[in-house]
């Protein structure tokens, strides 16, 4: 047996995850507190959980038929269908048409991962993805690792202090044509309905494909059928694309049944050498909330409770604030929806907020409004009121670039040759691998 | 679904539109609340009626691929009406009444988890649940292991073993022999489990070859042609092997062939990946199914072993699976845990918590691990039965052919050594359905349909070469 290790050239890997919440997670000091969870919490300071999710759970356990058969390989049909209707309507043409499926995967990373890997072998066109600066961390690396180029844009004016998605047009003009665009949280862009049509348009005339991204549907205005409008309309301009709903379902909207049912079995593919079949405790407590009227009502209704009480702790912030006379204009602090919202402060300010107050903040000063409950607003709104005082205003933001070109230095390893810029229409897409080809 | 025609608007109404008008067709359609076009169907239907042409997909090239043997023949089985059926196909335990069976110490948990209030739906670490990796790496290990008391192992938690085997597939591809070698030859048996030869692939090995495992003329195993295959491998090859109970012969290696066939490996460098499915299972006892593994461990080899909790806590959709990692030493699996770190994130992020949670739970507490043991041992001892039970029939009916095989192999599969006309026979005329390599699932079995199973197989022996 040698005596050296197989294993003695892998380098060591540095963290990939978030350095704030490792330094948030040791410091001591008893007033810290972590703005920059990816989870929505209650003012226990607990993550938040609908009653009717903790009720449903148990009595799913108690439920003697409850046994753990294994799923097909695109998951649990009736979980996919009442995700799928959620999404777009149970009325959408696309289901009356029966050209909309999913796969349920492994929360929102598989079905990034799914997207992916299709559009790797099935897309052609060049190899661009436009993502949204706050998706970067999250999914960039899985793009990247499957050799596609990160274009980032961003909405947020730090300048104005607004959330600007006009800029979209801007973005997709500029765009090579068949590129990738990634659009987070669509049902929350505050677009005029006749801006709708344009952007439909602008997106068919460059061939622009549509990968949505919905982490919480429901969580812009309190209702699910709302925050999906602008989705809805695009499935009926005939669209092709995905939707990675976070709760687990790629949903690809297909021009045609037969062409969804191949996509469908070349996505089994992937998911069957990757994880054999999604896990089914989520899915199946989902499934019993959205298929039961009474359930799901309830579930609205929580969930609307959680979305005011974030408009309230958003209204709470502004207006102590302002009675502290801290100076700025915070009015973008509710003029933003959802669950997270940026500060609209300097680099400097941040900074000093994290290490002077112990406030964790990450680096593009996007916050979740639910980590501020009753018990730290007072301090949170002091140290912020501190902070801008002791720092001062900061130099004049420039005009942030339109869309930051991402190097990949991620994984020098591709197998895919192309990780380098536009390639021009037509181009060929790497050969297949071989498991690809159906068998005739 | 109702009829397109008579929910299309009505044809005047659409002959009124000039042409003009029909390139903005949003304008004249009435955008009710929920955002689609008048009536279901919108732009498209009038696309439809009015002959125009579909936008093509950008997908158009995108063939339809075929499903999964087994899972085709489950189908089939579904929907066949025949009272008679039986599904000696997949891969799942089944009671005596054929039904999936929920191990007691897991619903005992399952229940004793939903009451723990404390316990939330967070984010779990990346590499997974840290009280389930240990206890799962030592169940397979053993607790004695000399690698444990070094500190040099390594686990990570994953989507069951099919995960397991991905995540060590990725990883072995992107800095084992080199970096980002693809051509490092994976060797796997022939036969094996078909997903093994999927998952090496989509992790981008390009040169996965077999090596001799199953003689079919003796029913047994090829030793000679194993350790052959072996001798002429490259070095640093890839081996995959079963550490017990192997799908699809249910033929093991001995102590003594593990020996030798260890004895091989070490010398021309090559690397052992298991794939431990069935611990508990095959015997009944999980120290007895773990030999193999612990002995290479015990000879100095650094190995990867992919654990599935599927069939011996019976919590197959719940994904519950583990790799464990034996290195030289501490520092180097460090370092392997933290490329392995990265490669996760970018398939599945977080591994799903419930399952862990079960399998953690039982096996940190003495009580619960003992009765975990019996019900595991319930399984292998029915399936134990209906062996003996299958062979003595088929023995007193006279069917041509020796059928000690059928006792002799382990674990859930028994290669029958029906041939695939005679498989064919006994799917179409006698409604039993089976891999077309005559593999047999035996929880398929049960007192009830055994006489039917054994007077079909003799029937088709019989009348069919």
């Amino acid at each position: 047996m040698p005596t050296l290790s197989v294993f003695l050239d892998v380098p060591f890997a540095p963290k990939t995850t978030s350095k704030l919440l490792d330094d948030f997670q040791q410091d001591e000091d008893p007033n810290k507190v972590c703005l920059g969870y990816g989870v929505c919490m209650t003012g226990e300071k607990i993550p938040w959980l609908s009653p009717v999710v903790i009720r449903t759970l148990r009595r799913l356990i108690h439920d003697p038929s409850f046994n753990y058969s294994y799923l097909p390989e695109h998951g649990l049909e009736a979980f996919i269908r009442v995700a799928t209707e959620l999404l777009v309507g149970r009325h959408s043409p696309a289901i009356v048409e029966n050209r909309i499926g999913g796969v349920h995967t492994i929360g929102g990373n598989g079905a990034i991962l799914l997207g992916a890997k299709f559009l790797k072998d099935w897309h052609r066109g060049p190899r661009v993805v436009y993502l949204q600066q706050s998706q970067r961390e999250q999914y960039g690396l899985i793009f990247q690792e499957l050799g596609f180029s990160l274009r980032e844009y961003t909405f947020w004016d730090s300048y104005r202090l607004v959330s600007d998605t006009g800029k979209l047009f801007d973005i997709v003009e500029h765009a090579p044509d068949r590129s990738i665009l990634l659009l987070y949280n669509f049902g929350s862009f505050l677009l005029p309905r006749k801006r709708w049509y344009k952007l439909s348009k602008l997106l068919k005339r460059k061939q622009i494909f549509l990968f949505c991204d919905i982490p919480d549907q429901g969580f812009v205005s309190g209702d699910p059928d709302q925050d999906n409008k602008i989705l809805r309309y695009f499935v009926t301009q005939g669209f092709e694309f995905f939707c990675n709903e976070r709760v687990g379902n790629l949903v690809v909207v297909a021009v045609s049944n037969k062409s969804l049912l191949c996509i469908r079995s070349q996505l089994d593919i992937y998911t069957r050498y990757m994880w054999g079949s999604p896990p089914a405790l989520g899915s199946r407590v989902i499934t019993t909330i959205l298929s039961n009227p009474a359930l799901r009502m309830e579930w609205k209704k929580s969930l609307r409770g959680m979305v005011e009480s974030i408009m309230l702790t958003r209204e709470k912030v502004k207006e102590k604030l302002r009675l502290l006379r801290t100076p700025g204009s915070w009015e973008h602090l509710t003029g933003q929806d959802g669950m997270y919202g940026f500060l609209g402060i300097t680099v400097e300010q941040l900074d000093y907020l994290v290490t002077k107050k112990h406030i964790y903040i990450p680096m593009n000063g996007l916050i979740n409004f639910t980590c501020i409950n009753s018990q730290n607003i007072d301090y949170i709104t002091q140290s912020i009121n501190e902070a801008v005082l002791a720092i001062g205003p900061g130099p004049q933001p420039k005009e942030p670039p339109k869309v930051l070109v991402i190097p990949n230095n991620s994984d020098p390893k591709n197998l895919d040759h192309m990780t380098s810029e536009t390639k021009s229409l037509g181009a060929k897409a790497s050969p297949l691998p071989a498991y690809l080809h159906s068998k005739k | 679904m109702a009829d397109r025609e008579s929910l299309l608007p009505a044809r005047p109404s659409v002959q009124r539109l000039g042409r003009d008008r029909l390139l903005s067709p949003v304008k004249d359609f009435r955008i009710d609340a929920l955002g689609a076009g008048a009536g279901p169907g919108g732009v498209r239907a009038l696309a439809a009626a009015l002959g125009l042409a579909m936008p093509s997909s950008i997908f158009s090239d995108v063939p339809q691929a075929q499903p999964v043997l087994v899972f085709k023949l489950t189908a089939d089985f579904r929907e066949d009406p025949d009272p008679r059926k039986v599904n000696l196909g997949v891969g799942a335990y089944r009671t005596d009444e054929g039904q999936p069976w929920v191990l007691p110490v897991v619903r005992k948990v399952e229940l004793q988890l939903a009451k723990n209030d404390s316990l939330n739906h967070e984010y779990l670490p990346i590499l997974g649940l840290p009280e389930f990796r240990t206890n799962a790496s030592h169940i397979a290990l053993g607790e004695d292991s000399p690698a444990i008391k070094e500190k040099r192992i390594g686990s990570v938690q994953a989507l069951g073993g099919t995960g397991a085997l991905r995540i060590g597939a990725e990883f072995l591809r992107r800095w084992y022999n080199g970096t980002n070698n693809v051509s490092t030859p994976v060797y796997v048996s022939a036969p094996t489990w078909e997903n093994h030869n999927g998952v090496f692939g989509a992790a981008g090995f390009v040169d996965i070859r077999t090596y001799h495992y199953w003689d079919a003329a003796k029913r047994g195993l090829d030793l000679k042609g194993l350790l052959q295959d072996m001798e002429n491998a490259p070095e640093f090859s890839i081996f995959v092997l079963h550490a017990c109970a192997h799908n699809p012969t249910g033929t093991d290696p001995t102590p003594e062939q593990w020996e030798k066939i260890a004895s091989v490996m070490k010398r021309r460098f090559l690397f052992p990946f298991f794939d431990s499915a069935y611990q508990g299972f095959a015997s009944g006892d999980l120290d007895k199914d773990a030999w193999a593994v612990r002995y290479f461990v015990n000879e100095g080899f650094e190995l990867f072993c992919a654990q599935s909790f599927s069939k011996n806590f019976g919590l197959y959709n719940e994904r519950v699976g583990n790799l464990t990692v034996v290195g030289k030493d501490a520092d180097n699996v460090l370092r392997v845990l933290s490329q392995m770190e990265k490669i996760v994130r970018v398939l599945w992020s977080n591994p799903p918590a419930q399952g862990a949670r079960i399998v953690a739970t039982t096996l940190s507490s003495p009580e619960l691990f003992t009765e975990w043991k019996e019900n595991v041992k319930t399984m292998a001892d029915r399936i134990l039965l209906m062996r003996a039970e299958l062979r003595s029939r088929l023995e007193a009916l006279g069917t041509p052919g020796t059928w000690n095989h059928i006792t002799e192999q382990i674990g859930m599969f028994s290669f029958t050594g029906l041939t695939t006309k005679q498989v064919e026979y006994l799917i179409n005329e006698k409604h039993i359905y089976l891999l077309p390599s005559g593999r047999i699932n035996m929880c398929g079995l049960t007192t009830k349909n055994l006489d039917y199973v054994a007077t079909s197989i003799h029937e088709a022996v019989t009348k069919v070469q």
